[in-house]
């Protein structure tokens, strides 16, 4: 239990995937102007990058390494992240429409998000995935790798959600022209870090 | 717009650079802009697999169909950057490490997409190869600037050697400084183009009122 508690404080907040390691900012800055569609798009994510998780662990753990072709990990990875998404497409169209019309118009964005192509690769450098969870390296495996993709994809999901809700407040200021957009976008979020880099104190 | 050597590098330096002006290929910038030599490393990274993945994409342009472009382009884009990664790690093992997460994450860097998209794809190859060296260059240049300010307020130093000993802010070396610095820079930089152009457009004014008085005094 105390483990699980870490593991979340960890890889939500402390390791936080947006403000601490710099992934999925393309989605930050361009999905994140309301606070539905910011919504929307984390949780699209978190659901990738959870089953990214499940399917490329397994796959470089006992496909590629067996086979001494670790090199080819960056290609595999990103055509199961490909099909991945296009299959989550087609259900949810089939199974879903609800959903898939709330979740829909996000999907395709994801297979080029950084956020899920780099949980894939950390989850399988055991050496990093060790000091981020804080267990033995060789304690890794499958489980903990689903997990940090589920909890990552919730740290990107708060991340995002705050970041909409205070841009739809800076929307309203007047700012000079040239820092309309973008500057004042990253400014915001500067102090959006500046918040989370509480919890590295801890 | 015809094709000249100087649009291309005009517009992939300045009118519309990758980093500055497009905002692409963000993710990189703001984390590797703690040192200016990560800057240059990250940028030549970049500008080899662009030059490369924009010279197949244009080859193969009349060969791919339209329907499999992306996926297709990916997978160019995804066997350069594992061929940078293996020279890398081989013979500047110290770049690799300081790269780190980041050089996988090369492969879906929009701007490389982007180049291959709008770009290599209704050009010729060496075109396309000239497009993904500007390209490249304009962002190793705005990485490698933001990186330099990073570097020499965040810890007095720039390209590691100390400039001075009791003066540092730490604020720049942390993430919210590198939010803060690129969108500054975002800003200075679209106050600067702005400034340039009215410049110009006043130049082509006066030339014009010239050329009005002086045919005036004619008749």
């Amino acid at each position: 239990m105390t483990q699980l508690i870490l593991i979340i404080v960890s890889a939500v907040f402390i390791n936080n995937f947006v403000v601490a390691q710099f992934l999925g900012i393309c989605p930050f800055l361009g999905v994140s102007k309301d606070t539905k569609s910011a919504f929307g798009m984390g949780v699209a994510v978190t659901f990738v990058m959870t089953i990214t998780c499940l399917i490329t662990y397994p796959i470089y753990t006992f496909v590629l390494v067996p086979l001494h072709i670790e090199y080819l990990e960056i290609i595999v990875f990103i055509f199961i992240i490909a099909s991945i998404v296009q299959m989550i497409e087609m259900a949810l169209k089939r199974f879903s429409p609800t959903l898939y019309n709330a979740m829909g118009i996000y999907l395709p964005l994801i297979t080029t998000n950084c956020a899920v192509l780099g949980v894939a690769e950390l989850v399988i450098d055991h050496a990093q995935m060790a000091s981020i969870l804080g267990i033995a390296e060789s304690a890794m495996n499958m489980g903990y790798a689903v997990l940090y993709g589920l909890f990552a994809g919730v740290g990107f999901t708060l991340a995002i959600v705050i970041m909409s809700g205070l841009r739809e407040k800076v929307n309203k200021l007047p700012v000079s022209k040239h820092l309309k957009g973008f500057p004042i976008a990253m400014i915001t979020a500067c102090f959006i870090a500046m918040a989370f880099y509480v919890f590295t104190l801890i | 717009m015809k094709n000249s050597l100087k649009n291309v590098a005009v517009s992939g330096v300045i009118t519309s650079n990758p980093t500055l002006k497009l905002v692409l290929g963000t993710c990189p910038t703001l984390a590797l802009t703690t040192l200016a030599m990560n800057g240059i490393g990250m940028g030549l990274a970049v500008t080899f697999v662009l030059i490369f993945s924009n010279l197949l994409v244009s080859l193969l342009r009349k060969v791919i169909p339209n329907q499999v472009r992306i996926p297709a382009f990916v997978l160019i884009i995804a066997t350069f950057v594992t061929a940078v990664r293996i020279l890398l790690d081989k013979f500047l093992p110290v770049i690799y490490e300081s790269l780190g997460l980041y050089l996988p994450l090369i492969v879906v860097n929009c701007i490389i997409l982007a180049r291959a998209e709008s770009f290599a794809s209704k050009n010729s190859p060496l075109w396309a190869m000239a497009d993904g060296l500007f390209m490249g260059i304009g962002f190793t240049l705005a990485l490698t600037a933001m990186g330099a300010v990073r570097e020499l307020l965040g810890s007095g130093a720039i390209f590691g050697v100390k400039l001075w000993d009791n003066f540092s802010i730490a604020f720049f070396s942390s993430s919210a400084g590198a939010f803060f610095t690129y969108g500054v820079f975002i800003a200075l930089f679209s106050l600067l183009s702005s400034f340039i152009e009215k410049k110009q457009k006043d130049k082509q004014m006066q030339k014009l009122l010239d050329s009005t008085s002086t045919s005036e005094v004619k008749q």
